[in-house]
């Protein structure tokens, strides 16, 4: 190991197929457990006979095939995308902020979302009487909306553009969003569980649609945070060296944040407010891999992918039939890791 | 600074400090009053909320000497009205819609923006969810019905001597019943309030005679709102449900018999119930149509049969007199059921 040098900040070719296979059980699991036990030799030739369009008879009945097909697939595929999202858009942040603690939800992103949300279910139109559901829109403008002001806001500040700035002006918008959110919750009580479930997060109403809405953004924007991956690097030894090295600090700061906001917004618009997710598993990678960006980035992408359909399993599991919102059950996992995390990083971080 | 402003500082400061110090006591002394007489006032009127049994007799007593006045006991503590209401404020619909079902219309001066049954209430901008003091107050109440108390706002219209009754969302259909007889008896129209027990409980009970044998061999689903939460048969709603002898789907996941449990869709649609009734038709605009767009959920025999059944939010969310008509909508449902055979 040279000195001075993180140790492996080099992404082994067994860290990426280790991280792959882990999805891949996962996203098994996730589509073999549920409320109705459904023989593994029966969801294999189902999925045989659509992959390869070889007739199998199932012998599953057309409402265990919706059961797989609707319900249980859409779900898991949608959790490995809100998953990996998530957690490689906290990744991001924690790169070009230098910050430890630094989340998706830093810049205002989730505050404005959770304004649009409560906005579009206590004044929007009913569900089903427009062509697109307003929820979801409102809740991706929202959050758009509110990294813009923070950035805005941010970058108005005169003595210096500095990641500082920007996080206090994203504490500042989150705090005004959200006491916004409160008033008009609390004046339009009648909402009140709506609101507080969406705000939770869940994939419990999840199908194919939401996939199909949200795999273009998680697409793009995955690209664009693996591709800055050596960049985020670079940003770790300080704006002023980075300079030196011959990069734009602000500009690939803007970047990065402007696509991972795009990401996370449209995952929360259909998943809602699920929690540290984004914290915890750049973290975990962080102590175990290396605290290199270039490793923890990709790996960020498969294990939180991972991590989500878990926690989903474990949320539609616990107290089947009944649901737990899925955002209590990474909370109630994340909550103690992140104080492990604290307990020993020290000297990783920063 | 004269002399003479100082001594008249002095004296207003004196009078104000009196005067807070007779308000204090006066407070006091009322709380103090009021707690050990709860259960000795009235009685004659008092034996007559418990049962049904002497009608006759607990009628006339309460109409000629109209009864005041009369202490009550509450979720918050017992209540005294000195005498029979007549500027009454509901911030409750069920409550609104009791008091209408019990003769007290013309004692009622205004009720909620929830409070749309029956049309003739006088309906205000007055919120259910976050009620305020003053506003309360600045209708001049002579008693107030609330459905839940956030932010001690019963406490609040006590200290102004404003009398607040608490009647929280009933858990069983008993609860429901002394509720309506303790609005009767709270504002003197006890008679018609047993008069309204009764005929209920006659309804219900010849509602679900109708009924023929095996019901207990279907099953519902009752749907709260579209991320699938579900009210139990442990649930106010789900016990006049249970009439039926309709098996409720979300039972089994309310081992706790907490009431209202949130569903997986993956649950809803194995469970394959006969039934399905909506309560978020007003809410979230839910119907057959939208319930059949829903990803896997045209499998189910309930929406390819059309049993789907597009409930009023607001009567089944109170716990006022309209169960009935709740009832004799669910059980033409399960009459009319459309089976796959017919």
């Amino acid at each position: 190991m040279n000195a001075g040098r993180p140790a492996a900040s080099r992404l082994h070719w067994w860290w990426i197929g280790g991280a792959t296979v882990f999805l891949l059980i996962s996203i098994v699991v996730g589509v073999m457990v549920g409320v109705f036990a459904l023989s593994p030799g029966d969801i294999i030739r189902s999925v045989l006979s659509r992959l390869s369009w070889v007739e199998l008879s199932t012998g599953l009945s057309e409402r265990e095939e919706a059961i797989l097909w609707q319900i249980r697939m859409p779900r898991v595929i949608l959790g490995v995308l809100v998953g990996s999202m998530l957690s490689s858009a906290g990744a991001a942040y924690q790169g070009v902020f230098r910050n430890p603690l630094a989340d998706p939800y830093l810049l205002g992103a989730g505050a404005g979302a959770g304004l649009g949300a409560t906005l579009a279910i206590a004044y929007g139109p009913v569900a089903g009487s427009w062509i697109i559901d307003p929820l979801p829109l409102a809740a991706f403008v929202g959050a758009i909306g509110g990294v813009a002001l923070a950035y805005v806001l941010g970058y108005s500040v005169r003595s210096g553009r500095t990641s500082v700035t920007l996080i206090l002006a994203g504490v500042a918008i989150a705090a005004f969003l959200t006491a916004l959110q409160t008033f008009v919750q609390q004046r339009e009580s009648d909402t009140l569980r709506e609101v507080y479930g969406w705000i939770l997060g869940s994939l419990n109403t999840a199908g194919w649609s939401e996939v199909r809405l949200v795999l273009p953004y998680v697409v793009v924007s995955l690209s664009v945070v693996v591709a800055s991956r050596r960049l985020l690097d670079v940003l770790s030894v300080g704006d002023v060296e980075a300079s030196a090295l011959g990069i734009q600090p602000v500009r690939i700061r803007m970047t990065v944040i402007a696509f991972a906001t795009l990401g996370t917004a449209a995952v929360v618009a259909v998943s809602g407010l699920i929690g540290f997710v984004g914290i915890i598993v750049p973290h975990a990678i962080r102590l175990v891999t290396s605290v290199s960006y270039r490793v923890i980035v990709p790996l960020s992408v498969l294990f939180g992918g991972a991590f989500l359909v878990l926690a989903d399993i474990i949320a539609r599991t616990v107290l089947s039939p009944a649901e737990i919102p899925i955002g209590v059950v990474t909370a109630l996992v994340g909550a103690p890791f992140f104080a492990l995390v604290l307990r020993t990083s020290k000297g990783v971080v920063s | 600074m004269s002399k003479r402003t100082i001594s008249i500082i002095v004296a207003v400061g004196v009078v104000l400090a009196l005067g807070f110090v007779l308000i204090l006591r006066s407070t006091s002394s009322e709380t103090e009053s009021a707690a050990p007489g709860s259960s000795t006032t009235a009685p004659d009127t008092t034996s007559a909320v418990a049962p049904t049994t002497t009608e006759q007799t607990t009628t006339t007593t309460a109409q000629t000497n109209d009864g005041f006045p009369v202490t009550i006991d509450t979720p918050s503590g017992p209540v005294t009205i000195d005498k029979k209401p007549v500027r009454i404020v509901s911030i409750s619909p069920t409550s609104t819609e009791v008091l209408f079902a019990t003769g007290a219309a013309n004692q009622v001066v205004a009720v909620d923006d929830q409070s749309n049954y029956p049309s003739e209430a006088p309906t205000t901008d007055l919120s259910a969810f976050t009620p305020n003091v003053e506003a309360i107050a600045a209708l001049d109440p002579d008693l107030v019905f609330l459905s839940f108390d956030p932010g001690d706002v019963i406490a609040g219209l006590e200290a102004i001597g404003i009398p607040a009754i608490l009647h929280p969302p009933a858990s069983t259909i008993d609860d429901a019943y002394s509720q309506w007889e303790q609005t009767g008896f709270a504002t003197g129209n006890l008679a018609a309030a047993v008069a309204l027990v009764s005929s209920t409980t006659d309804s219900l009970r010849a509602t679900v005679a109708g009924l023929p044998d095996g019901t207990d061999a279907l099953s519902y689903y009752y749907e709260l709102d579209p991320t699938f939460f579900s009210a139990t048969s442990s649930s106010f709603i789900g016990s006049l449900f249970a009439r039926t002898g309709v098996a409720n789907i979300a039972d089994d996941a309310d081992p706790d018999g907490f009431g209202f449990p949130q569903l997986t869709a993956e649950y809803i649609i194995g469970s394959d119930p006969t039934l399905i009734y909506l309560a978020d038709t007003k809410c979230c605009g839910q119907d057959l149509d939208t319930v059949a767009a829903r990803p896997g959920w045209n499998v189910m025999s309930a929406v390819e049969l059309g049993n789907v059944i597009e409930l009023d939010d607001d009567i089944a969310s109170r716990w006022g007199p309209r169960i009935t008509e709740l009832l004799e909508i669910v059980v033409a449902s399960i009459l009319d059921l459309e089976t796959a055979d017919a």
